[in-house]
């Protein structure tokens, strides 16, 4: 187990160098930096101490060895519109958006894996046409529609909900479900097939004839095996996940990072945009490397690649 | 069969349909809308459609807040869409399928690099890629398919990397092999004819999921500047008038589900046509 997380560990400096990578080329090469940094009309005075804070006079590679440790030491250069450090900014974000993903999560996953098995069950029965017809148009439906179709219906219309901000239980609601629906037809659809490639394995005709009750052989036999290719599903499609996060930020005026990302863009604050992004992956591979620890913890066989 | 509400002939014929009508009124937008999409009107803004009491039929889909007719707007608002989905899914495809045939078929340092990359990339969703580009060269549609196309590379990747991995090994490639023939006339002659049919699944629902991205990046400000006519912004547009004219947010949504939805059907009915261990077991 030990030896496994280790393991795991070690692909973390790969996927930050590539981050780091992708954003030094992205800022410093596709176009003059001093653009991207500052607005026009900048004076001659800040553009040089612009140039000498990114070391614009130094060759690329030297350009990049610096860039590497400034993120390295978590110096993302002042924010903008704050005029403070631009990390604190970011981590001040981090609570409330972290607070809307396990709640939006903690729903997709229940309701989905509750509807997958549901379906298998009742598989060609109309439960099973029902959830499945629901999944595939669930995938089909842009969820920043559903956002404001749920604040026109619940906050407009019947005014049993706030429309956006935050406060209270009632103001998490409408978030939630909006960034669960992100993610709740694939685990319906997942859960499905997993449950009915899991009913005919011979481990559970062994339980049953060993006279295991209905509800012990759901549980204890049938669920952890069928779980298992959820969370490898949950584990490729954070990144989804974090896309709508912002996008249900962004409707829902969540004080949380992917608003603050959104809003430091049209606000020209390129330091908060580049911590943000950084966190953000930092935050995708841990949840990655918590997805897989879970995994082997549920199968002791996935320990072994 | 019994499994899916109706079977894959009219899957196919009804998502097909449904992509060659929108594919149409994109090509002959400008025959087929009634006004200018960016022609603006302020004396005739927020007229409802024509279902509702105060609509008008020379609006027959309404107007918005500068009383540009959304009929229009929605038509010419279906070229970005299409454009993007599928240039952006033609770049994912052709980098993906190339890069996870050479790590199958070369292994070694090759494969370990380009799948090291690929799991990198799970960390980098395309969103922060967008945000990073649009803040620093602003948003066009170029930059649009660049995004979309070099984030969505992986799926083609795992896909061609493990096909082409257990089709090496099989007697004909070994075969070839044996009478001399060299990698590159393999590949194109023995390994790629049979990825050609899985290929084509996995690249038709992944315009689907592009054009659905290409949406929320729009929506988000990151695509076309206004007021340039997408339905990503018309959406956003419509999202400060959710009260007086829910009309503009959600034709705007309508009109992504329907084109969203056909393309889902047309690319599961392809499955089940196309992927004979898929053809008994639904």
């Amino acid at each position: 187990m030990f030896a496994f997380i280790v393991r795991r560990l070690l692909t973390i400096p790969i996927t930050i160098l590539l981050v780091v990578f992708v954003t030094f080329i992205v800022l410093r090469v596709t176009g003059d930096p001093v653009q991207i940094y500052l607005d026009i009309n900048a004076t001659p005075e800040q553009t040089a101490l612009l140039r000498e804070r990114l070391h614009l006079d130094e060759p690329l590679i030297v350009q990049f060895g610096l860039f590497l440790w400034d993120v390295l030491r978590g110096d993302f250069g002042m924010s903008l519109q704050f005029a403070t450090p631009a990390l604190p900014v970011v981590l001040g974000r981090l609570g409330a958006t972290i607070q809307l993903v396990s709640v939006a999560l903690l729903f997709a996953f229940v309701f989905g894996v509750a509807g997958g098995i549901v379906a298998a069950l009742r598989k060609d029965r109309l439960p099973d046409f029902l959830l499945s017809a629901l999944a595939v148009a669930g995938q089909s439906m842009p969820s920043f529609w559903l956002g404001i179709l749920l604040i026109q219906t619940f906050a407009l219309d019947l005014k049993w909900l706030p429309t956006s901000g935050t406060g209270s239980w009632q103001h998490l609601i409408l978030p939630a479900v909006t960034l669960a629906t992100f993610l709740l037809p694939n685990f319906i659809l997942i859960t499905r097939t997993t449950v009915l490639e899991t009913r005919s394995e011979l481990f559970l005709t062994t339980a049953r004839s060993k006279g295991a009750s209905e509800s012990s052989i759901m549980f204890r036999h049938l669920l952890p095996n069928a779980i298992n290719p959820v969370l490898s599903f949950l584990g490729l499609q954070m990144g989804r996940l974090v896309g709508g996060s912002i996008i249900t930020e962004t409707i829902f005026a969540w004080p949380g990072i992917g608003s603050l990302m959104i809003r430091s863009i049209f606000q020209r604050d390129v330091p908060v945009v580049i911590a943000a992004v950084f966190i953000v992956s930092i935050a995708i591979v841990l949840a990655n490397l918590l997805v897989d620890i879970l995994q082997s913890l549920i199968d002791p066989r996935m320990r072994l690649d | 069969m019994k499994h899916s509400m109706f079977g894959k002939k009219l899957k196919m014929r009804l998502g097909g349909g449904i992509v060659i009508a929108v594919i149409l009124m994109a090509i002959f937008a400008p025959l087929l809308a009634p006004h200018d999409p960016y022609d603006q009107d302020l004396m005739s803004r927020l007229i409802p459609p024509f279902w509702n009491a105060q609509g008008d039929w020379t609006y027959p889909l309404g107007t918005d807040n500068f009383g540009r007719d959304m009929l229009s707007r929605l038509i010419y608002g279906s070229r970005l869409s299409i454009t993007v989905g599928v240039a952006a899914a033609l770049l994912a495809c052709t980098m993906g399928t190339i890069l996870g045939m050479w790590a199958g078929y070369s292994g070694g340092y090759a494969e370990t690099a380009i799948m090291r990359l690929a799991d990198a990339q799970l960390a980098f969703p395309d969103i922060l890629l967008a945000i990073l580009i649009v803040a620093a060269v602003g948003g066009s549609a170029l930059n649009l398919i660049l995004v979309l196309g070099l984030s969505g590379w992986t799926v083609y990747a795992r896909v061609m990397y493990n096909m082409t991995r257990s089709i090496r090994e099989r007697p004909f490639v070994e075969a070839a092999v044996s009478h001399g023939a060299r990698s590159a006339y393999i590949i194109r002659q023995h390994i790629f004819p049979q990825l050609i049919p899985v290929l084509t699944v996995v690249a038709t629902l992944q315009v689907a999921q592009m054009i659905l991205q290409e949406t929320a990046l729009s929506f988000l400000g990151l695509g076309l500047p206004p007021p340039t006519a997408t339905w990503g912004n018309m959406l956003a547009e419509g999202r400060d008038r959710m009260w007086a004219a829910p009309w503009i947010s959600n034709l705007s949504g309508v009109a992504i589900i329907i084109l969203v939805w056909g393309i889902n059907m047309l690319g599961n009915g392809l499955r089940e046509h196309l992927d004979p261990n898929q053809r008994g077991r639904q």
